[in-house]
């Protein structure tokens, strides 16, 4: 298979299409947490009420309602290789703990893997929606939706005073998680970005790297999100972290025409060396390809490079971690072997562009 | 600056501790941080979200806050509330309304408030709805029939029964 088709194949909507402020905002993402009545959380779950939970959900996918709003395919983790487990997570629709939960986990995806559910994992379900751009309202439609659909054939666990109960009380009341996946190469070359992240942690957000809790912020990806699920509506925290998010996009912009108008040599430069490594490397590790990519991509959107479609650091931020590669290559790959594959696939993928530095 | 505990090796552990709003400020080494006891020791461990958690779940067994009773357990799937302190996690939905009384302070410290404002399930809603109904049903019918109000009495009877079958069905669901 070539490279475009399986890029047009393996590849999720989020990773391929724009959308409002991409040249910021990566992905919106909305997840829900919901668990059914009178049975235990996944925590103390029995072999029995595993099975009981993905019975009921399977039924409700194949409701009519549900239907309407979304064609799910539903697998079992255990009817999935570790590999394409894993692939699942390096496109954000799976946890890592639920990759590991072979035994309960299950997940439903639709075709264009914007919405995924995960079945078992820390609640009975997690609903979440993925989009490209700036869209969170559009994407807590989506999953509001799909959240009601599924309502109406499963008994949620709900409480008159605590809301949505949830296994952990952090996530209790609405059970949402809005966050937004935003690349501020610009803030962090010109050394603000401690300054705007703490003043965001003040006001009830948190900031994550790329791969959520515990990951290292690398390639100036930032995720921001709201921390608290119990007190404010869905509406309020969509409201509050958007407006974060526009005060951030505001400052990441200012940030990158006073680096161009005051340090273009030293940008196109720091930009134009990053596209020749990723254009030539024999060997490069999944790190490094991140930076450099951040690089290429601030430098498509500041003009310097041209023809390099933009999607670019979203397709390969995913394509380069290491089950991707794998999968891509057909084969296991020892870590030092992925740093030759890995460059092979950036060289390939940039030759599918017609691209020119100016 | 030097360790506090010491005074022979630099200062590379600092640590500010609230308890009940007094404020103590330590500057340790590493050494007489491990030293120090459990908090410094986890804090040395890798950082992980559900430490902090049960860091914050421990903090009211802390002197001069009464503690809870060993035995507080929920009935309905038997995890106890040390458990849920060291887990971060809930063993069931009805742990809620079993810790009901130590969650509220948690849930102040944790959230914006202990009540859900959000989306209402649309069954759960009309559910609450039934209830109170029902509620008021009831109340009428006890009048009627200190009233001898008998022909209104047998209505709101039969009406009474229509919706606890109605609940119970959709309860059953």
């Amino acid at each position: 298979m070539s490279l475009s088709e399986f890029l047009q194949r393996a590849t999720s909507k989020w990773m391929k299409d724009g959308g409002p402020d991409d040249d910021i905002i990566v992905t919106s993402r909305i997840r829900i947490a919901r668990n059914l009545e009178d049975m235990p959380f996944p925590v103390l779950q029995t072999d029995s009420h595993a099975d009981e939970v993905i019975r009921l959900v399977k039924q409700a996918l194949e409701s009519k309602s549900v239907k309407n709003v979304g064609q799910f395919e539903f697998a079992r983790c255990s009817d999935m290789s570790a590999l394409d487990r894993y692939v699942l997570v390096e496109k954000h629709l799976m946890s890592r703990d639920l990759a590991e939960q072979v035994k309960h986990g299950a997940i439903a995806l639709t075709e264009d893997e914007v919405m995924s559910i995960m079945v078992n994992e820390e609640d009975h379900l997690r609903i979440q929606c993925i989009m490209p751009g700036f869209r969170l309202q559009e994407a807590w439609n989506r999953a509001s939706e799909v959240d009601d659909a599924l309502e109406e054939h499963l008994p949620y666990s709900f409480h008159e005073r605590y809301g949505y109960l949830t296994a952990c009380p952090t996530n209790v009341g609405t059970g949402i998680r809005a966050s937004v996946m935003m690349h501020l190469p610009g803030l962090v070359i010109s050394g603000h970005i401690n300054r705007l992240l703490s003043a965001v942690s003040q006001v009830g957000l948190t900031v994550r790297g790329m791969y959520g809790e515990g990951s290292e912020a690398v390639g100036n990806l930032f995720q921001v999100s709201n921390q608290m699920t119990l007190g404010e509506s869905e509406e309020e925290i969509i409201g509050n972290l958007s407006s974060v998010v526009q005060q951030l996009i505001d400052h990441e912009r200012s940030a990158r025409r006073a680096l161009m108008s005051q340090n273009r040599t030293d940008l196109e430069d720091r930009v134009c060396r990053s596209f020749g490594i990723l254009a030539y490397a024999r060997k490069i590790d999944s790190k490094e390809t991140l930076q450099r990519l951040s690089d290429v991509r601030l430098g498509i959107d500041l003009g310097v490079i041209r023809g390099v479609s933009s999607s670019i650091l979203k397709e390969l931020m995913v394509m380069i971690q290491p089950a991707f590669l794998q999968k891509y290559f057909h084969e296991e790959l020892a870590p030092g072997e992925r740093d030759t594959r890995r460059a092979a696939l950036i060289r390939e993928r940039l030759r599918l562009d017609d691209m020119e530095v100016r | 600056m030097l360790c506090q505990e010491c005074k022979e090796r630099p200062a590379t552990v600092h640590f500010t501790k609230i308890v009940a709003g007094e404020k103590s400020e330590f500057h340790l080494c590493e050494q007489c941080a491990q030293e120090k006891g459990d908090f410094f020791a986890k804090a040395a461990q890798a950082f992980n979200f559900n430490h902090l958690l049960s860091g914050l779940l421990n903090m009211e067994s802390s002197p001069g806050v009464p503690t809870a009773q060993p035995t507080l357990r929920c009935p309905s799937c038997g995890m106890s509330y040390s458990q849920f302190t060291q887990l971060g996690r809930f063993g069931c939905p009805s742990c809620y309304d079993s810790f009901s009384a130590r969650l509220d302070p948690l849930l102040r410290r944790i959230q914006s408030s202990e009540t859900h404002t959000g989306k209402v399930p649309l069954r759960a809603g009309e559910q609450v709805k039934g209830r109170k109904e029902l509620q008021r049903l009831r109340q009428d019918l006890q009048r009627s029939i200190a009233a001898e109000q008998f022909e209104e009495a047998a209505q709101l009877r039969d009406r009474i029964r229509q919706l606890e079958q109605t609940l119970d069905g959709q309860e059953g669901r």
